[in-house]
């Protein structure tokens, strides 16, 4: 047992609300990602799981118990933090021991413990070095080796990999990925990097200004945002987002972007947005892989038009192209021999299979 | 607690008073073992330092036997008695031109230090720093024997120069001149370490910088190093102004305020006044004008901390 | 016609600054050793003197021979100085009181610095500043209000403090602590914060966190704490100057100014052998820990 519950947790400093009534259920064994901009109250939700924090108002609940006043060592609980945190006087293996000998574990299950997580991190030869003499990645195997020793209920990951550099990011990020899929411990884990959220969550949680703004699995949250700040904060490059209109003319819905562009819906997408006011401000939501060349034979419901580049990004496998609408910059990916020069007329094609309708006003997606 | 978790939510109002009750109980708990184990501090410094601060206030009113409570009579009696302005002056001179020397030769000394190769400068920096490692009072007395009347090293050196000998203690302007030079002796390591320290902190690419901009080595002095160093420059010259200016050892076992008073300084006559003339009341009245420049610059001291605190 | 003006112009100009450049740095530092000599030699003859005259016999001093020079080598000052059992009553004093001092001294001001610095409390930044405006206040301007103090204390208890050398270990403390606080504070806030929630995470408290993280993170602030405790301790003229008087209750420098200059007599080959065997102590921890009392010297001037 070892679920993790909010329920309309808030968290207040003098004047200034943090955390805005947040409520999240996550099961046994789930790894979840809270991702965000920085201020959106992802740590302080995470600190406040932990202990470090009081929360203001709300409860928190792990393993069935509310642990509102429950003091972090009580809990149950290991946390890897940002900057590793590890004890600079102490041995890798006094590092990862700590915890145990503050609470008097038997010296041989203490020796047992610590092998099983150096093995399983692969950092046997480094136990008796000092944090100084690590590396970074190093570093942040110890720091989430004193989390395993200690076999919480709850792991706890406060954007631990931000201060590596990207190519030890990816690895950790699998080495992390393989110690959940071993250990199985319910984790929480805090970044504000969305390629780490869709890579390692069972469950994402999109927050923004204190507040969640969409759970869902990393598919569902790429394919379904529910509002444009997650449309746009998951997904890289960004989903562009354009002006639009819905039109109807003689029964078929057309989405009018200029006076010059305007595409007909395929029949899906305009049963689906059969109740949408006419002629009203909307923004018509498109991924850059939704914006691609334009092939002699389109798919149903791919639209061809002419577009004028002003930047080409080559990628290698990939070539991202860049080009203004309206006064909107819209990003779309081509493949590297679609003919795309580096700046010029080039004929790309929407796919409004997988098109959104977004409010203007709200941002909620329709 | 765990009750608590199985409560409906009927009972949430009651849950949520517990919950800050019990809150409230961690948090005094923190504070209170915060302030037991700060307790110590206060007490000492409450008792032994502040207290006694206000109890010299109090000292200063009293007559010579501490019986009869004269008010302002001691400071009256001081402005009466020239002695007193001698001080004033002796004190004056004394703090500011050996704090502005100290700071010069602390200042050109930091700059050498910091010219040579970096692996000599710790052998260096070893030796410039003795001065300030010997207790005062046993530097002060080579200095005494240094400046001895019938056997100054000094002199026997000066002689073959054909200069001297000079009476360093016995005539009132040369003894004011040697309490300041022992004054200097003593302090300028400490200038010198800090500004040394605060040179090192200047990043090396802002003189780089400025040499491509065709800087030459004045103007590097006076648009790099100067405003990075302004703050450390005048804490620490503030710091030694307080503590120069409240000076008592080097004086006291170098002329014990002779000549005829001509080098006495708050300290050393707020001793003899009032533990060797037993009059506790005026001593104290005499160590209360201390006061005013060493606010001044205590103020200014945690002005410029504070500065550095929200820099760093 | 301009454009190749200026290139021609520019080439010599060029290699001729930059040659007189590094002709420059040899003279700068040429010039640097010169001048660093000089001051090094002001900065070592009092010590080196206290040595010189410390080497000779009282003959050999009244001679006035060249001061500079030792004909006739001697150790008699400090066989003399070693066998008195005056001048040893003094050094176990000032050992005593600064070993006390010191202890009392971190026992104080490291929990207090502690609590400072992470267990933030009604009035706790004022109680830093505090501390360090107390560092502030010297030690001539209490050291009569301490002493009637002390006398009243006497007359109301019967306990007379003045006098005994333990005195000492009651007065030092208001010139150590307000330091030693104010920079293990320094010391203390440098310690990331992550690394002290790790450590309740991992089932410490506040106590735990204290002597199994901060002060062994630390040390090197401990360890210059302790030096200038030390010294301080070991250097204070004024108070045992003030609170003490007969022989046996004198430390190091009250007891040598006071025991060996006997009224207008010095007997200056003792007076510097007692001097620098005075002066010995902080010198040596000096020559061996000059990294950490250095250290020591500029934490003060900052904040965190």
């Amino acid at each position: 047992m070892a679920d993790v519950t909010l329920r309309k947790v808030v968290k207040r400093y003098d004047d200034v609300e943090a955390v805005r009534g947040i409520d999240l259920d996550i099961a046994d064994h789930e790894f979840v990602v809270l991702v965000g901009p920085s201020g959106c109250g992802k740590s302080t939700t995470l600190r406040m799981i932990a202990g470090l924090e009081d929360i203001t108002d709300g409860d928190i609940m792990i393993g069935g118990d509310v642990v509102n006043d429950v003091p972090p060592k009580d809990r149950d609980i290991a946390m890897v933090f940002q900057n590793y945190a590890l004890y600079p006087h102490m041995t890798v293996a006094e590092n990862m021991s700590f915890g145990l000998r503050l609470k008097h574990y038997p010296k041989a299950e203490i020796k047992t413990r610590i092998d099983e997580a150096a093995r399983m991190l692969d950092i046997v030869e480094l136990v008796d070095r000092k944090p100084k003499q690590l590396s970074g990645g190093q570093r942040q195997r110890v720091a989430m080796g004193r989390a395993i020793v200690r076999n919480p209920k709850v792991f706890l990951f406060d954007e631990p990999l931000s201060n590596l550099d990207a190519k030890l990011r990816v690895q950790m990020r699998i080495e992390i990925k393989k110690v959940h899929q071993k250990v199985r411990t319910t984790t929480v884990y805090v970044t504000h990097d969305q390629v780490e959220a869709m890579t390692l969550a069972d469950r994402v949680v999109v927050m923004n200004k204190g507040r969640i703004e969409q759970i869902g699995t990393p598919n569902d949250l790429y394919h379904h945002p529910a509002t444009r700040f997650v449309a746009g904060f998951i997904g890289s490059p960004a989903m562009n987002f354009l002006p639009c209109r819905l039109e109807e003319t003689s029964g078929q819905l057309h989405v009018r972007l200029t006076d010059r562009i305007a595409f007909a819906l395929p029949p899906a997408r305009a049963a689906h947005y059969q109740s949408v006011a006419r002629n009203e401000k909307l923004l018509l939501g498109l991924r850059p892989e939704h914006i691609a060349e334009a092939k002699a034979h389109p798919e149903p419901g791919v639209e061809p038009f002419d577009a004028v580049l002003d930047v080409t990004e080559p990628m290698g496998m990939e070539t991202f192209v860049y080009f203004t609408l309206e006064g909107t910059q819209v990003c779309g990916r081509v493949s590297p021999n679609a003919g795309a020069r580096a700046t010029g007329p080039l004929r790309l094609a929407v796919d409004l299979n997988n098109m959104h309708l977004l409010n203007e006003g709200t941002g909620a997606v329709i | 607690m765990v009750d608590v978790a199985f409560q409906p939510n009927s009972v949430a109002p009651a849950r949520s008073t517990r919950k800050r009750a019990s809150l409230r109980v961690a948090l005094k708990r923190k504070s209170t073992a915060a302030f037991l184990m700060t307790l110590p501090l206060i007490l000492l410094v409450g008792i032994l330092v502040v207290y006694p601060a206000f109890y010299s206030l109090h000292l200063a009113t009293l007559n010579k036997s501490m019986q009869r409570f004269v008010g302002f009579g001691n400071f009256e009696f001081l402005f009466k008695r020239e002695t007193f302005w001698l001080v004033v002056k002796q004190s004056c001179i004394f703090a500011l031109s050996a704090v502005f020397f100290k700071a010069l030769i602390g200042f050109v000394v930091a700059h050498l230090v910091h010219n040579v190769p970096a692996k000599g400068q710790r052998k260096w920096r070893g030796m410039l720093l003795v001065p300030w490692v010997i207790p005062p009072a046993m530097s002060t007395l080579a200095w005494l024997w240094l400046f001895d009347p019938s056997y100054s090293a000094f002199n026997y050196t000066l002689a073959f120069f054909g200069i001297g000998p000079i009476s360093w203690l016995g005539e009132p302007n040369w003894a004011r001149f040697s309490v300041i030079l022992v004054n200097v002796w003593f302090g300028a390591p400490f200038f010198m370490i800090m500004y040394l320290a605060s040179l090192k902190s200047v990043p090396e690419q802002l003189y780089e910088a400025a040499a491509i901009d065709g800087a030459n080595w004045w103007q590097r002095i006076w648009y790099v190093t100067l405003p990075m160093m302004r703050n450390i420059i005048a804490i620490t010259t503030l710091f030694s102004l307080i503590v120069t200016f409240a000076n008592f050892d080097i004086t006291r076992i170098l002329t014990a305020g002779g000549p005829l008073d001509h080098t006495h300084i708050f300290a050393t006559w707020a001793f003899r006044v009032g533990i060797e003339g037993s009059d506790l009341p005026l001593g104290a009245s005499v160590s209360l004008f201390m006061v005013p420049i060493l606010a001044i610059a205590a103020v200014f001291i945690l002005r410029d901390i504070n500065k550095r605190g929200n820099e760093a | 016609m301009a454009s190749t003006l200026v290139i021609d112009k520019a080439a010599p100009t060029r290699t001729v600054k930059y040659g007189s450049m590094s002709r420059d740095r040899t003279w700068a530092l040429r010039w640097s050793y010169f001048f660093l000599t000089l001051f090094a030699i002001f900065s070592l003859v009092p010590p080196i003197y206290m040595l010189i005259t410390s080497l000779k016999s009282s003959a050999e001093i009244s001679a006035a021979t060249n001061p500079w020079w030792v004909f006739h080598p001697t150790l008699a000052n400090y066989v003399q100085l070693l066998t008195s059992n005056q001048f040893l009553t003094f050094f176990r004093n000032s050992a005593l009181v600064s070993i006390l001092v010191v202890t009392i001294t971190m026992l104080i001001s490291v929990p207090a610095a502690f609590a400072l610095a992470r267990m933030r409390f009604w009035g706790s930044a004022t109680l830093a500043t505090g501390v360090f405006l107390t560092y502030l206040i010297p030690d001539t301007l209490l050291f009569l209000p301490l002493f009637k103090m002390f006398a009243v204390f006497g007359d109301w208890t019967g306990i007379h403090l003045i006098g005994k050398w333990y005195v000492l270990v009651i007065v030092y403390p208001t010139l150590t602590v307000p330091f030693c606080t104010w920079i293990m504070i320094g010391y203390f806030a440098s310690i990331p914060k992550e690394l002290d929630e790790a450590a309740i995470i991992d089932g410490a408290s506040w106590f735990q966190t204290l002597t199994r993280i901060f002060i062994p993170v630390a040390m090197p602030g401990l360890i210059a704490a302790t030096i200038f405790a030390f010294t301080v301790s070991w250097a204070q003229y004024l108070y045992p100057l003030v609170f003490t008087t007969a022989t046996d209750q004198l430390v190091l420098p009250v007891g040598i100014i006071t025991t060996l200059i006997k009224g207008d007599v010095f007997n200056w080959g003792q007076i510097m052998t007692g001097a620098l065997l005075g002066a010995a102590p902080p010198l040596i921890i000096y020559a061996f820990l000059m990294d950490y009392y250095i250290a020591g010297l500029t934490a003060g001037a900052t904040k965190g």
